[in-house]
Formats: C-alpha cells, sequence, structure tokens
C-alpha cells in the first residue's frame, strides 16, 4: 500500500455557513458553541513523493486564497474540545477526492497509479460541553457507519499533530473464480441457500439473499441436472438477479384468483393500454409503452417524450442521501437508456416518510443494535440526495411532494422519476427503436464496477430485516454520468455510433447485457476485462454489481474506433466487454475459463409460474360522531399546519427548477408563493407546447377502499395537468405500487382492487398507462427497546404519475388568485364522504367511506376546463385535493397575496362541506366581464361561491363560519418547516 | 460526420429563428465536466443574433478548435466537477493548466468574455475578473452561500454602472440557482471596483430599492448586495443569476399575474422578457 501520505488541511479564513450551520446543530438541542468545518485532502502515492514545495503548490490549487488557507502535514490550528474526522469508507465513492486527484494529476501532467490516490474527509472542530452520550448522538447526526469511518480526538490527544493521516484503500481477497455450487440439498437447506445466499467455499459465511424460493431453486436444479453438470456460483447469481421480483414483476405478472388467469399487469394495466390506444386508433398518442426502460409519448410532430418513476426505498432506508441519489441518477439513466438515448429534462420527486418531529426507537438487531434511522435523518437525507442528483445533472426538478405517516417509519418510499426529450426521427432513423445485432461488440462505458450495491436487486424484493447487505448502499456520483450522458446523448448518438443501448440498474451487467443479448438472440462476455474499482473482486461480484454511472451498448464493429475515440476525448471510459451473438445463449468468460452457459430462454422464460390467491379484507372503521363546530377559525389553522397540507417550500427551493431554460408554470407559484401540485414546463426551445407534470397519491384511503384509492389517485394527477390547461388526449399516466407483505391474501385482495381502479379510471378518462414499476416488500422488522419483535409495513401505496402536453403554454393558467373583484367558481359536485380525509385524521378518525368519482361527469367537466382556459377565460385554478375546499380557498388566497369572500349552501354541514377531499373538483377565479360565457361553458355544475377582496378570508354560511387575517393564514402555512 | 458541425443544434432543434439576420462574430460556449447550461445559452445568444460553437474543453486542449476563431467566451452554468475543491475551481484549474496562453491571447484582443454563475466562479478562480492592471490574481471570491445550500429563485438585479453589457437594461429578472454565490473580496478591492465602476450588477428589491443585504433579496449574503462584476478593462462580465433562462416573458416568475393586468388593461403579450437585453447589448457592441 501507499507508503506516502500527505494531509492538505482546507479552512475558511471567515465561514460564512458557521453561523447557520452552528444555529442548525444547536437547534437539535446539541450544546455546540462553535462548530469548524475543515476540508482535507489525504494524498497516498507509492511510486513518487510530492516534495514540500509540490505539496504547497497543489494546496494553492485546491483552494481560493481570498477567502481559504491549507495547511500541509500540519494540525489546523483552532480553539476547540472535540476532533471529528469523517471520512469514507475504503470503496465508497468519494467524488470530491477524486476531482483533487485529477486537479493534481492535471498540474503534474501525470497520472496516479491504481494504488495510488486522494481521498477527502471533513474535520469538524467542536466546542462545547458535550457529554459522552451527546457527543455519540452528535456524531450520528453527521456520519453514517455504513458508509463513513470516523475518528474522534480530544483536544489533549489532537495535541500539535493533530489527527492521524488514513489512506482507505480497498483490500480484497474474493477468490479471483468460479465456484461450482451443490443444488442436491435437501429441501431445508435449499430454502436455506435462497434466503441467505451461497456459502463461501473457504469462510462458508454466506453471501447475501438471492431471494430465490424452493420452487424456483427446483428449476434450476432441473435444468442443470438434464444438461449433466452443477451450476457455477456465477450462474445462480445471475438467475436470482434475472428472475428477481425486481425485475420480472412476479406477483403482477402470476395468475391470480379464478378471474384472472393472465395476472394483475396484463389484465389490468396492459389491457387498459391497449384498449385506449384502440379506441383512439390514428388519435393514439402512445410511442413506447412498458417495452422499454421509459414510456413514451407524442410531444409534437418532430420529437417524443418519455417518463418513468422509479422507487429506491431499502437502499434510502439505510443510507437516505446515497441512496436517494442513487435513485435519481439510476432513473436519469432509463432516459438515457431510452431508444437510442433520449436527453434527460425533468426530475420529479416524491418521498414517504415519518413525522420528522418523531424520533422512534426501533432497532434492526436484537439487544438495541442496528437502530434505524430517525425520521428526520431520513427525510433531511432524501432531499438532500436527489437535490444533488439533479443540480450536478444539470436536469430540472420542479414537481414533487412529501406524505408523511407513521408507518413509513421502518421504510420510507422514495419515488424519483425523470422525463426525456427525443427527436422522433433522425438521419431517416426512429430513435426509440433499438436492436443489438450479432456481431455488435459489448461495450460498457461510464464509471467502473466495485462492490456497491451487490445483491440490490434481491434485497429489495425482500423485507428489510436485521440481515440486510451494506453493500446493498450505492453513492452515486452525478458528474462522471453528466459526461456519459452528454457523450451519448448529445453526440455518439447523432453520429449514430451504436445500435442499442441499456442502463445497468438492477442486476448490473447480469441484466443489462441479459436484457440486450435477446435483441440478437445471445452473447459472450469476456468478465475479466470489465474495468475494477479495486482488484480483487470474485467473478460473480463484477456480474452483477450495482456500481452506478454505466450503460452498456452494442456498438457495431465497423463503428468501434470512432466511438471509442469520442469517449476518450470526453473523458469517459469505455471497455469492450464481449460481443452478441445469435446462438441464443449466454456465455461468460473469465480468464479464458467458460463460467456461464445458460440458455437465454432458461434465463428469461425459465421462471416457475405461481398461481396467487386473494382474501377480501372486511374491516370497519368509525365514522366520528361530533357535531360541527360554530366557527372554524382555529381548525382552519391546524389544518393548514398540518404536514400533509403545509409548505415545503424549501424543498423546492433546493432544487434547481429553471435550469435549461424551460420554466413555466414551476414549484412555487404566486406572489405569496405557495407549493403547486401541476408543473408546467418547455422542453424543446422555440415551441409553443410545454410538458406538464403532476403526482398524486392516497395511502390513507387504502385500508378503507384501495378501489377508490387508485380512482383518486388517477383523478388527482390528471386532473392537477387540466387546471393548467392540459387537454385529456395528450394525457399518459405512470403507475407506481409500493405494497407491503405481498405474500398475505389479504394485501393481495388490496391490490387487486386497486389494479381494477386503475383498469377503469384509466379507461375512464381514456388515459392510457405507459410505465409502471412496482416493489411489493416495503416491511420492516426488527425490535423495539425490550427485545420485542416489531414489524411495521408501509401503508400500501399508490402513486400515480401524469404527463401531458400544453398546446400554447402561453395560455396556462396558475393557482394564485389574480385581481380584486374576481369571481370564485366551485366546479364539480361535493359529496359527503369524508373517510381518509385529512379532516377525519385531525379529529382522530379514519372513516368507512372513501369519496368517490363519477367518471363521466368528470370527464365531461374536464374537457369543458380545457375549453375554457383556451379560451383564455380562467384567471386561476386549483384542483381541490388534500384538505378540500376550504384549504383550496386559503392556498388560493395565499398565493395570489389577496383576501377572498366566501359563501357555501345553508343546507350543507359546513366543516364537511369545506374539508370533504371529494374528486373531480376545481376552485376557479375569473375576471367578472367573462361571466357570462363561462357560466354557458359549465352551467350549473359551476357555483359561484364568491368574491376575490381584501386582505382577509372570509367564510360564511348559515353565519359566520371564519373570518381570518391573510397573514394568520399565510404564517400557519408557512411555519411548520421553517427551520428546515 | 464533420468535426467543425456542432451536434447541439439537434437536441435544441433549430427551431428559434434569431429575430436579425445573424453577426458575423461567433461565440465559444464551453462545455464538459459537469457544465450544464450550454444549450440555453446558445438559444439566449441565437435569439439576439449570434451564432456560436459549444466546445468541450478536451477538443480545445487537444487543439480541434481554437480559441482565436471566437470573439466572444462564455463560460455557462453548470456545476463542473461537481464543485468540489471549490465551485469552478477545478474547471479554472483545467484551463489554467492547458490553455493559459491562448486565454490571454484571447484577451489581449478585442474580444468579450461572459461568466454566468459556475461560469462567474471559474472567471474568479482564473482571476479574469477583476483583472486590475490584468494581473490575473484572485482578488475576489463567490463564497458558500450564508444559508449553505444551493437556492433557486427568481431574484431582481439593477445595473450598478454603465458599461457595455448593461445599456438599456433598468433591471432584470431572473434565476439564480447556485450554492457558492456570496461575493466576497477585501474592503480594499471593494473601493476599487466602486471608484472604477466595475461593479455590473447589485441585488435588488422588485421596486429596484437595494436588496441591503436581505434574504431572500441579496439570496447568498454577498457583499454590497453584488451580483455580478466586470473586469477593469471592461471586456470580462462575470454574474451569478441566470438570465439565459428566462428569456421569454412566459419564464418569469410571476408571468401568469403580469398577463392577466396586461390583458384587462388591453395590452398586447410581450414575447420576450427584458433579460434579452444583456444579450442583444453583446451583439450590439460587435455589430
Amino acid at each position: 500500500m501507499a507508503s506516502n501520505i500527505h494531509r492538505i488541511e482546507v479552512r475558511y479564513l471567515s465561514d460564512p455557513r458557521e453561523k447557520t450551520r452552528t444555529g442548525r446543530i444547536r437547534s437539535l438541542g446539541f450544546p455546540v458553541d462553535v462548530l469548524h468545518l475543515i476540508d482535507v485532502y489525504t494524498i497516498a502515492t507509492t511510486e513518487r513523493d510530492f516534495s514540500k514545495d509540490e505539496l504547497l503548490d497543489i494546496g494553492g490549487q485546491l483552494i481560493n486564497p481570498v477567502i481559504q488557507e491549507f495547511t500541509v502535514d500540519q494540525a489546523t490550528e483552532a480553539t476547540f474540545d472535540y476532533a471529528i474526522e469523517i471520512g469514507f469508507l475504503p470503496g465508497v465513492t468519494d467524488n470530491a477526492g477524486r476531482t483533487a486527484q485529477q486537479t493534481i494529476e492535471d498540474y503534474f501532467g501525470f497520472l496516479l497509479s491504481d494504488n495510488e490516490a486522494v481521498f477527502s474527509s471533513r474535520l469538524y472542530l467542536v466546542s462545547g460541553a458535550f457529554s459522552e452520550s451527546a457527543l455519540h448522538e452528535f456524531i450520528a447526526t453527521l456520519a453514517n457507519p455504513l458508509i463513513n469511518r470516523v475518528h474522534v480526538k480530544s483536544r489533549t490527544e489532537y495535541g500539535d499533530c493533530g489527527m492521524d493521516p488514513v489512506a482507505p484503500f480497498v483490500s480484497l481477497h474474493e477468490r479471483p473464480m468460479a465456484d461450482i455450487v451443490d443444488l442436491d440439498i435437501d429441501d431445508h437447506d435449499l430454502v436455506r441457500l435462497g434466503k441467505e445466499g451461497i456459502p463461501d467455499p473457504v469462510t462458508k459465511e454466506r453471501r447475501g439473499p438471492l431471494a430465490l424460493d424452493l420452487s424456483q431453486l427446483h428449476a434450476i436444479r432441473d435444468y442443470f441436472r438434464s444438461h449433466g453438470r452443477k451450476p457455477t456460483d456465477i450462474e445462480i447469481e445471475s438467475l436470482a438477479q434475472t428472475w428477481s421480483e425486481h425485475c420480472k414483476h412476479t406477483i403482477f405478472a402470476s395468475a391470480m384468483d379464478d378471474d384472472l388467469p393472465d395476472g394483475l399487469y396484463k389484465t389490468c394495466i396492459q389491457a387498459a393500454t391497449n384498449a385506449i390506444r384502440k379506441e383512439r386508433g390514428s388519435d393514439d398518442n402512445c410511442i413506447a409503452v412498458f417495452t422499454d426502460n421509459s414510456g413514451a409519448i407524442v410531444f409534437d410532430e418532430n420529437y417524443l417524450v418519455t417518463h418513468k418513476v422509479e422507487t429506491h426505498n431499502s437502499p434510502s432506508a439505510l443510507d437516505p442521501f446515497g441512496g436517494a441519489l442513487t435513485g435519481i441518477v439510476g432513473v436519469n439513466r432509463d432516459t438515457i437508456g431510452f431508444g437510442l438515448g433520449a436527453k434527460p429534462c425533468i426530475n420529479v420527486y416524491g418521498y414517504c416518510t415519518g413525522d420528522p418531529k418523531t424520533s422512534p426507537s426501533l432497532y434492526r438487531s436484537k439487544n438495541r443494535k442496528n437502530p434505524i434511522l430517525p425520521p428526520r435523518r431520513i427525510f433531511e437525507g432524501v432531499i438532500h440526495g436527489v437535490g444533488v442528483g439533479g443540480n450536478c445533472s444539470g436536469i430540472p426538478t420542479p414537481q414533487g411532494w412529501c406524505y408523511f405517516h407513521d408507518r413509513y417509519i421502518g421504510k420510507p418510499l422514495v419515488f424519483a422519476g425523470t422525463v426525456g426529450v427525443m427527436p422522433r426521427l433522425f438521419a431517416g432513423k426512429m430513435l426509440h427503436e433499438k436492436c443489438a445485432r450479432s456481431g455488435d461488440y459489448i461495450v460498457m462505458v461510464g464509471g467502473r464496477v466495485g462492490k456497491d450495491g451487490i445483491h440490490g436487486a434481491t434485497f429489495s424484493s425482500e423485507a428489510l430485516d436485521p440481515a440486510s447487505p451494506v453493500t446493498a448502499v450505492q453513492i452515486g456520483d452525478p458528474i462522471t454520468q453528466k459526461k456519459m450522458s452528454d457523450a451519448i446523448v448529445k453526440e455518439a448518438r447523432d453520429e449514430d455510433l451504436y445500435s442499442s443501448i441499456t442502463d445497468n440498474g438492477a442486476g448490473g451487467l447480469s441484466c443489462s447485457v441479459a436484457e440486450m443479448a435477446r435483441e440478437c438472440n445471445g452473447c459472450h462476455v469476456l468478465l475479466d476485462r470489465v474495468p475494477l474499482k479495486y482488484p480483487g473482486m470474485a467473478p460473480w461480484e463484477i456480474w452483477i454489481s450495482e456500481s452506478q454511472e454505466r450503460m452498456t451498448l452494442a456498438v457495431p464493429c465497423e463503428k468501434l474506433d470512432e466511438f471509442l475515440e469520442l469517449m476518450s476525448r470526453r473523458d469517459v471510459e469505455a471497455t469492450v466487454i464481449g460481443d452478441f451473438t445469435n446462438n441464443g445463449r449466454c456465455v461468460v468468460e473469465f480468464h479464458g475459463e467458460v463460467i456461464m452457459n445458460v440458455t437465454l430462454d432458461f434465463l428469461h422464460n425459465g421462471l416457475p409460474k405461481k398461481h396467487l390467491f386473494t382474501s377480501r379484507v372486511c374491516v370497519t372503521y368509525p365514522n366520528p360522531e361530533i357535531s360541527c363546530p360554530d366557527r372554524l377559525d382555529d381548525i382552519l389553522i391546524e389544518m393548514l399546519a398540518r404536514k400533509n397540507i403545509c409548505s415545503k417550500e424549501f424543498i423546492s427551493i433546493q432544487y434547481d427548477h429553471t435550469v435549461q431554460g424551460g420554466h413555466v408554470l414551476g414549484p412555487v407559484q404566486g406572489r405569496g408563493r405557495v407549493q403547486a401540485d401541476a408543473t408546467l414546463t418547455k422542453v424543446v426551445p422555440g415551441s409553443q407546447k410545454g410538458v406538464g407534470l403532476s403526482q398524486a397519491l392516497f395511502p390513507e384511503y387504502t385500508e378503507i377502499d384501495p378501489y377508490r384509492m387508485a380512482i383518486a389517485g388517477i383523478d388527482t394527477a390528471i386532473r392537477g395537468l387540466v387546471a393548467m390547461g392540459i387537454g385529456l388526449e395528450t394525457i399518459a399516466l405512470l403507475d407506481n405500487f409500493c405494497w407491503c407483505s405481498s405474500d398475505d391474501p389479504e394485501r393481495l385482495w388490496q391490490l387487486k382492487q386497486a389494479a381494477f381502479g386503475c383498469y377503469d379510471g384509466a379507461t375512464a378518462f381514456m388515459t392510457p398507462f405507459i410505465s409502471g414499476k412496482d416493489s411489493m416488500f416495503n416491511d420492516f422488522s426488527g425490535y423495539d427497546n425490550e427485545n420485542n419483535p416489531v414489524t411495521i409495513s408501509v401503508p400500501p401505496t399508490l402513486l400515480i404519475s401524469s404527463i401531458g402536453i400544453h398546446r400554447d403554454v402561453t395560455k396556462a393558467v396558475s393557482i394564485d388568485a389574480k385581481c380584486e373583484g374576481d369571481l370564485i367558481y366551485l366546479i364539480g359536485p361535493t359529496g359527503d364522504a369524508l373517510g381518509g380525509s385529512e379532516y377525519y385524521s385531525h379529529l382522530g378518525f379514519r372513516g368507512n367511506t372513501v369519496p368517490g368519482l363519477n367518471p363521466d361527469q368528470a370527464r365531461k367537466r374536464y374537457d369543458r376546463m380545457t375549453s375554457a382556459i383556451e379560451k383564455e377565460l380562467v384567471a386561476s385554478a386549483y384542483p381541490i385535493n388534500r384538505g378540500g375546499l376550504l384549504i383550496a380557498c386559503a392556498k388560493v388566497s395565499i398565493a395570489g397575496d389577496i383576501g377572498m369572500e366566501v359563501f357555501i349552501p345553508d343546507d350543507v354541514r359546513p366543516d364537511y362541506y369545506l374539508f370533504a377531499e371529494t374528486p373531480g373538483r376545481f376552485l376557479v377565479t375569473i375576471n367578472p366581464d367573462n361571466r357570462s360565457v363561462f357560466e354557458e361553458i359549465f352551467g350549473n355544475d359551476a357555483r359561484c361561491i364568491g368574491q376575490v377582496r381584501g386582505r382577509r378570508l372570509r367564510v360564511e354560511g348559515e353565519s359566520l363560519l371564519l373570518d381570518l387575517p391573510l397573514s394568520e393564514i399565510a404564517d400557519a402555512y408557512r411555519e411548520p418547516f421553517r427551520g428546515y | 460526420m464533420n468535426a467543425e458541425h456542432d451536434s447541439s443544434d439537434r437536441i435544441t432543434g433549430t427551431s428559434i429563428n434569431p429575430v436579425h439576420n445573424l453577426i458575423r462574430e461567433k461565440a465559444i460556449i464551453m462545455s464538459g465536466y459537469g457544465i450544464n447550461s450550454e444549450m440555453e445559452t446558445r438559444d439566449a445568444l441565437l435569439r439576439a443574433g449570434m451564432d456560436s460553437d459549444i466546445v468541450h474543453i478536451n477538443d480545445l486542449i487537444a487543439g480541434r478548435k481554437h480559441l482565436s476563431s471566437y470573439r466572444l467566451l462564455v463560460f455557462p452554468g453548470g456545476f463542473s466537477y461537481g464543485d468540489d475543491t471549490g465551485a469552478g475551481n477545478a474547471y479554472a484549474n483545467r484551463i489554467r493548466n492547458n490553455l493559459w496562453k491562448e486565454l490571454k491571447d484571447f484577451l489581449a484582443r478585442d474580444n468579450l468574455v461572459l461568466g454566468i454563475c459556475n461560469g462567474f466562479q471559474v472567471l474568479v478562480n482564473l482571476g479574469i475578473v477583476p483583472a486590475f492592471e490584468k494581473n490575473y490574481a484572485r482578488d475576489v471570491a463567490l463564497m458558500p452561500n450564508r444559508k449553505g445550500v444551493l437556492e433557486c429563485r427568481f431574484v431582481t438585479i439593477k445595473p450598478a454602472a454603465d458599461s457595455l453589457w448593461t445599456r438599456d437594461i433598468t433591471s432584470l429578472s431572473c434565476p439564480v440557482a447556485h450554492g457558492e454565490g456570496n461575493f466576497s473580496c477585501s474592503d480594499e478591492i471593494l473601493k476599487r471596483l466602486r471608484e472604477e465602476n466595475m461593479v455590473a450588477f447589485t441585488y435588488c428589491r422588485e421596486d429596484l430599492s437595494p436588496a441591503a443585504g436581505e434574504y431572500p433579496y441579496n439570496p447568498n449574503g454577498s457583499r454590497e448586495d453584488i451580483a455580478g462584476i466586470i473586469s477593469q478593462d471592461g471586456k470580462v462580465l462575470g454574474l451569478m443569476p441566470h438570465p439565459e433562462r428566462a428569456v421569454e416573458f412566459v419564464n418569469l416568475y410571476n408571468w401568469p399575474k403580469q398577463k392577466e393586468l396586461l390583458k384587462r388593461a388591453g395590452k398586447p403579450l410581450p414575447d420576450e422578457s427584458m433579460n434579452m437585453q444583456l444579450f442583444r447589448n453583446i451583439v450590439r457592441h460587435f455589430r
């Protein structure tokens, strides 16, 4: 290992962040007086040592002398009580270290060798009266033991010498060969093999879950028996990846009960899309559905847009920042990997977590070992991860949401999605079509392969339990990916240098290569050619590693030189790792020896079929029996401050939502800055058209009525787009099922009902599903303080995302009330069902009836809305959702920074009328001059309920119900997350 | 494929029709290593009447392209090297270590340089602003925002002194999106910047009164609300806000409200935003 180690410590002369940072940590309850932050670069070399002068030159390159200073091999001097240094564990992606290394290499004009590197770490010098336990808790807020190494010294220990130099090189001693695995063992041992993994032949340690059940292991055993040999470890690992729930979606694909022999996906999701496309005929706006990495619809005659939403739940529970970052840069690759490569142009996000103000004591292991991360840590970590991913990649992130529920404490749900744009035709080629051909080279492009994320695909198919593998954690490197993405979608694609491309995501090469091999019917991989982050990995690890920032391409022989040369000029690593064949087999060689040789047919179709059975859930939840309060002032203030209703603007402004220059209707709207549920972005400069995006979910409804839950999600996601002026005929949907305990027949019954809702909702609005993903085991099992086993399952959650095309963005409508004297309309009928509503929840009830929707009426209403906006009759439009009419009035009013006077009918129960979440409704304001034309369009479906006026929100029914100054409701809306 | 041909127009489409005939002078827009605003910058210039090539820094280093073919050099926004080792610093190092002579030659001729956001951070780390007596020393810095996080929001800025860049501009309304835009320098440098009219833009309130350091009008804590400065010879402009991201009326933050007011007053809707003037000024300089 490195024999010469030097430390360069960089500090600000006066750190502008110090006040905010110290204040923040104090607000978490730590007795911090001052917190200095020092950036440390550790330079470790073997072949050549740097002289003192050279090290001073290096230091000069790593700072701006106007604001920073540095020391070389000398401890930073400061007044403090504890020094805490936090670096990365060996093998964890260290972006800052790598940048420093490139700068140094560039400066001296030579490259460091494989066993030399620059590592970054951060040194916190803290003053304050910390108890030992407080210090440990404090460190836990800075470092994650799964990815970070921590060294602590007291002031005395720090002395004059400071911290010790540490160079975290990876040292691996895996067997560099494939092992034979004996499946001729009894069923009990086979089950264990499936659950815990293949035992290492030397150490006997299990390698981590395969997530293969007994029938699947039998199928594998029988296949190899019939070929007269035993399988290798890489063959079994490869099959486990390809057959994982994550990749094959067995629960959606399997026959269910007696009525769904073809399974939920074909019967409910795909069938809805097929039916819609057939009925639309020549007006079909779908280009590619369910077949590729993303779904695609028509943008205009020249362009198409793609959309895909993924989840990254299990990794985010363990390392929220890394998990979420990997989630967003991963779904970006689903865009780059669509067709011949679409350009990512919009990111979206969604987070389901526990209440960040709570800190439940739960552990993954007995005896209070392996505590779960507190909800705030998860919440802030995932926010940061998606932010860094989007910001560093230059992709705007305008659209997203948060939803809090105490059943997400064990496992958060992290949704990340990306929209892409691509010309439909270029140089005579349809860019959404691709096909690897026999004889094409298999080329891996982008980052190198390490132990990151091994067993990611199988791991996310299993519930999170004490044995969750630590190598499931990955940290993305958005800049490496940005370089790769630019080189591919901005250059190589249009120079026609490859014939197919796909992303390396779950299952790594084992899935991407085998998937592309279907296009030409075979592949031959030389696994020892794959560039590694560090030596000593076993072949099965290289094959299934989920190291990030990689794409696999099929490059024709005659294009190879040009392709490799271009990648080299763009500083993007590209390596030929084999070729595509047509012999029907997936063959993998390692140093001249064939270690995998299975038919593609078995790999992709050998998975034994299942038949699932469901069992109806029969529960009733009592409706509240409380009378309506006389006045609703206090309740409105409390409702506005509810976590699922109040402002989370701090997230919207951390995310660059203006890059690429397409901002039209952003995440925050109006002078009064209210978060909108739908956004509008231009993606093709010079075009009048724009891409509208929205998302909706109603997890609180699922336990009561999963069918209506799905309908409400579809309706709300669509309605957000309609309110901006987007016509139904351009809208498409995406589904993300995040279920729990999906081996439980009752959960499967809920799933089936939700899937029926998806079919009915999509076909009613004629909005096809174009892409979807599921994550079926979002359960946490662990222990409480007293070692009692605890299982917490997420509420079955269905996220519906919508995408639609605005024909003329200059006519788009925002949510904020505009002018004094404008008329306020409620469009659509209000029902009396409040089951699952925020209001019931606020009162401590769930209720038994979820609001329903008449989709035929709704569809007519939405068409009228589109036409009213097209005629420019609407000044503001808000899709009424969580919290109902009153919350809508408050938000529209706050956004416009102008008051409202609202009158509701005498014959309704005011609180129910005002807080019902009946789908299908809009709150609209219009210029009074447009009154008659507007009313003519909507007839009695629109009811004038008041006027925009003054600086107060005032609601009257039979008597005065509410009268509050605008400033007070605005404060209530903004207060809960102040300080985040 | 002709290497001289720029592939970027195929992504953005060539649907933008410049309002004037294009001027003969061309711009070079730098890309690579995480720069990300090259396309919208190109579109804004094209709209103003100037054509440009987006050139990867490695193609300049390899001599496949030459700075001498261009009259305007733009360092656009982005996240070069992920802001590691200080925003703009690593990219500046790459230029200084490989292209320093070519850059100095470029600066010595009658050319312009524009740096936006990450580009401004690069300029500052190269020392080509403020460049007193062309000393190319690092005299100013863009520190981390006072709040310590990236922030994206629309701000209003106004010219603080007359220059070729600010002609006919009353104010600009455009997004900031940065984590390190907190303008900092010594008292002495500040005094010189003021005295020599080198403060190009300052953050202000919507009514154009000074932000006076108040968040969010001054979004990052910049000294004296400084949003952008020019070099002593006036030929280099660096600014943190992104005028190129809001060149159309519908890109502005509160355009729907303005639209309602205009419509009710019987006035037509503008097509472009006031932010285009900055790019028109560049074209006017060359015309």
